[in-house]
């Protein structure tokens, strides 16, 4: 209080009627400044109910996008035929049983001449004769005819038989995919109005596909082609994101088993048992700058450690995995020591006054109660390392793979990667729904995983 | 719940197994890196060869350029290089010295077909009838006018000539990254140019500097990515004309029209016949040190330059590649049987 104000108190306090005067002053002035406050609290919930609604609209705007364009892809033109496996087309011998005695490898030799007899067989022309039993006219123009089915399905059919020789001389009621331009057509992705020199297909398959739609021979089924299916490109109907599914899930059981119990680790002495010192500052700082770090920089030191240094194999899982766990660990570490900081310290003290010994009472008692939290964090960063392309294109993930990997060291992509080269594709009116469908199931995985988290948190959640 | 001590240390051990699991592996899949442009070649290949040969693995094909290709390519010997550069121009001199300093002593050169490189426009945007002079005049940093240079002063075609489109100019082209600018540069820019007389006078280095020169007010843009981000732009422009492979354009012929060069149209004829003048050959390098070491890798090449895979009526083809005439091929063929060096 500054000395005239003090005097001012004290010349007026006896004066009553000043008082009043004073006090009514003061309520106008509480009044007018009350308008005024609640004005203030309007504005700011209208502003905080703009930014909520602003965010949220961007999302639906994202969501719906890429519903509607992806959706349609989950469905494809397919042709249901009956399939001749003519065994005059099919000339093999039979598959070869391995004899009591025979060597692995002599085995191995008979079979695999078997499977190159197979690769010999026409399966295009046994296609041809199956659609000729709907289209006359198909064998008078071959090239038109086999544009309608996908050039992929002769390897189908070639796997059946190979699986089953039994049905060379059987009909079989089969479903083949129709060509990539055959379902872009039908579904009207490309102006059906354009004149012939801009479309892709000839006038007579364009003719055939309407025909054969109408029929119902042609109908637009549910296809798993996509998720069974690895990455094709001479066959781009039959692309999938089974090779990518299985790259991304390899990388990230490596993230679980490597990234969570390194970082938990680390984060419990960090926060229990180391000294509080200048070193361990240094640690905790570098710590969180790490976790700030963009994550191309893990895969140039990936690419230059792992690949150069360690001779791991190009485009594998395996590298990938490590890339990723590196780039979790900060991530998992941090998550987990703020968990283990909410944990009052009673617990800890309680646990040592009955005698438990320092290693005790973190194990039996602190960490049990941050068990979910330590889940949640860990699930988070699996789930970001999921969504990651950028360092997996500097370790040479961003290839094109045709086959499934078996093992983390087979070469192989990721989903955000698969992505990636899609949006990439030259056949722009195919695979434009066909990204946004992968998009889609890299969201409903990452939905899913963040619903874990949150199920994990509720579910084991301890209140103070 | 309690979480034991011998679980935590179960775990770390074997994380830390995984982690020193680093014995350098034999491969027994090809690994292929490059060109884009022949990225899709390549890849139908691969897929083909996977399929009709039981014994080998699927090859794997990766992008990064030509010359990112032809780099890792060059890193040396062993498993974890590749073994074949894809390349959308020949090999350079310094890049095969780097091969050989690096190790990579054995190259295998394997000339696969003919791509052409158009110039299109959104289908609901004018038709261009260009001559190598007008995109030079379009695209250059500065014009020769009067005996002097000047800056570039065009901002619509007609103003480069009376018989172009009334439009803003606006010319999407490829980054320096991609081989297809050199060919670009090499087959449609250096013809323009040279069509001066001022530019005639000039010495060879300073004309190349001078024709290479790309205006930077913005009418030029250059894409680093790949021909769906040239498409992007061009749905976001109407007035833009990209660069474009044949294969790429022939794919959405729908939503673009192409412009002619010289009076011809880009066809798979034109270009086989070499009338139409902006097309270019495509490459694969073979690292004949991995051959009987990586299986399958001289059954690859092989089958690559069979006619059935790139010849007419075959699926390259229907891609987009423009196949090598067959005395052409043949010669190619007997070159790769015999593992012809490079020097």
């Amino acid at each position: 209080m500054t000395p005239s104000d003090s005097e001012q108190t004290k010349t007026q306090q006896p004066d009553l009627m000043d008082l009043a005067q004073k006090r009514d002053l003061m309520q106008q002035r509480v009044a007018a400044s009350l308008k005024r406050r609640h004005a203030s609290e309007k504005r700011f919930r209208l502003y905080g109910m703009a930014a909520v609604t602003v965010a949220l609209s961007f999302v639906a705007i994202l969501f719906i996008t890429i519903l509607s364009k992806g959706l349609p892809a989950f469905w494809q033109a397919t042709l249901t035929l009956d399939v001749y496996f003519d065994p005059e087309i099919i000339e093999i011998d039979e598959k070869p049983v391995r004899q009591p005695g025979e060597s692995d490898g002599a085995f191995q030799q008979r079979m695999l001449a078997w499977q190159t007899d197979l690769g010999f067989v026409n399966f295009n022309r046994i296609i041809l004769n199956s659609l000729a039993e709907v289209l006359p006219e198909a064998p008078r123009y071959q090239r038109d005819a086999m544009r309608l089915v996908t050039s992929g399905e002769r390897f189908g059919l070639r796997q059946l038989v190979e699986d089953n020789p039994a049905i060379v001389g059987q009909t079989l009621r089969l479903k083949l995919l129709a060509d990539a331009n055959v379902d872009v057509w039908l579904k009207g992705n490309i102006d059906r109005s354009l004149p012939d020199s801009q479309q892709q297909l000839s006038a007579r398959t364009r003719a055939w596909a309407d025909e054969l739609a109408e029929r119902g021979i042609i109908r637009n089924q549910f296809s798993t082609a996509l998720f069974m299916n690895a990455d094709s490109r001479s066959s781009l109907a039959s692309a999938g994101l089974a090779g990518a599914f299985m790259g991304s899930l390899m990388m990230m059981l490596i993230v679980m088993f490597l990234a969570v119990p390194v970082g938990v680790a680390s984060a419990i002495y960090l926060e229990e048992f180391a000294p509080k010192n200048r070193l361990t500052d240094l640690i905790e700082v570098n710590i969180n700058n790490l976790a700030a770090v963009p994550s191309i920089v893990f895969g140039l030191l990936g690419a230059s450690v792992f690949i150069l240094w360690f001779k791991l194999p190009l485009s594998a899982p395996i590298v990938g995995g490590l890339v990723l766990s590196l780039m979790t660990l900060p991530t998992v570490i941090i998550a987990t020591r703020s968990t283990l900081k909410a944990i009052p310290p009673s617990i800890r003290q309680a646990a040592l006054g009955i005698g438990a010994s320092k290693v005790q009472s973190v194990f039996h008692h602190v960490l049990p109660l941050a068990i979910p939290g330590i889940l949640t964090g860990s699930i988070l960063g699996v789930a970001q390392a999921l969504g990651e392309a950028a360092p997996l294109l500097l370790i040479g993930m961003s290839s094109f793979v045709a086959s499934v990997p078996g093992s983390p060291f087979d070469q192989s992509t990721a989903l955000p990667v698969q992505i990636y080269l899609w949006q990439g594709n030259e056949l722009r009116n195919f695979f434009e729904a066909r990204t946004s469908a992968a998009i889609i199931v890299l969201l409903a995985l990452m939905i899913s995983l963040n619903a874990l988290a949150i199920w994990l948190r509720r579910h084991f959640e301890t209140r103070w | 719940m309690t979480f034991r001590n011998k679980t935590l240390s179960l775990a770390l051990t074997a994380a830390a197994s995984v982690a020193l699991a680093a014995p350098a592996l034999a491969r027994d899949t090809i690994q292929i890196a490059g060109s884009s442009t022949v990225l899709p070649f390549a890849s139908i290949v691969a897929e083909e060869f996977g399929n009709s040969f039981p014994q080998f693995r699927t090859p794997v094909v990766g992008s990064g350029g030509s010359g990112g290709g032809l780099r890792q390519f060059c890193q040396g010997v062993g498993p974890n290089t590749i073994d074949i550069a894809n390349s959308s121009r020949p090999i350079r001199p310094n890049e095969l010295a780097n091969c050989k300093s690096n190790g990579v002593t054995e190259v295998i050169e394997v000339k696969f077909g003919y791509d052409g490189i158009v110039f299109a426009s959104r289908s609901d945007s004018a038709n261009y009838a260009l001559e190598p002079r007008h995109v030079f005049l379009a695209g250059a940093a500065q014009v020769p006018q009067n005996g002097r240079m000047v800056r570039n002063p065009y901002t619509r075609w007609n103003q480069i000539d009376p018989s172009l489109p009334n439009q803003e100019i606006l010319l999407v082209i490829p980054g320096s990254n991609h081989g297809t600018r050199e060919v670009y540069e090499e087959t449609v820019v250096h013809p323009g140019c040279h069509s001066f007389a001022e530019v005639k006078a000039m010495d060879s280095s300073a004309r190349n500097n001078f024709c290479n020169a790309i205006r930077t007010d913005g009418r030029v843009v250059e894409v680093a990515g790949d021909y769906t981000e040239t498409l992007a732009r061009l749905d976001a422009q109407r007035n833009a004309l990209g660069v474009f492979g044949l294969s790429f354009y022939d794919q959405n012929r729908d939503r673009l029209q192409v412009a002619t060069m010289s009076g011809v149209t880009p066809s798979l004829e034109t270009i086989a016949s070499g009338e139409y003048p902006v097309s270019r050959p495509l490459f694969f390098y073979v690292k004949n040190q991995h051959v009987g070491v990586i299986p399958g890798l001289l059954e690859y090449s092989l089958y690559f330059m069979s006619e059935e895979v790139g010849g007419d009526g075959s699926p390259l083809e229907a891609a987009g590649l423009i196949p090598m005439p067959s005395n052409e091929r043949r010669d190619v063929i007997r070159s790769v049987r015999a593992r012809t060096i490079m020097q």
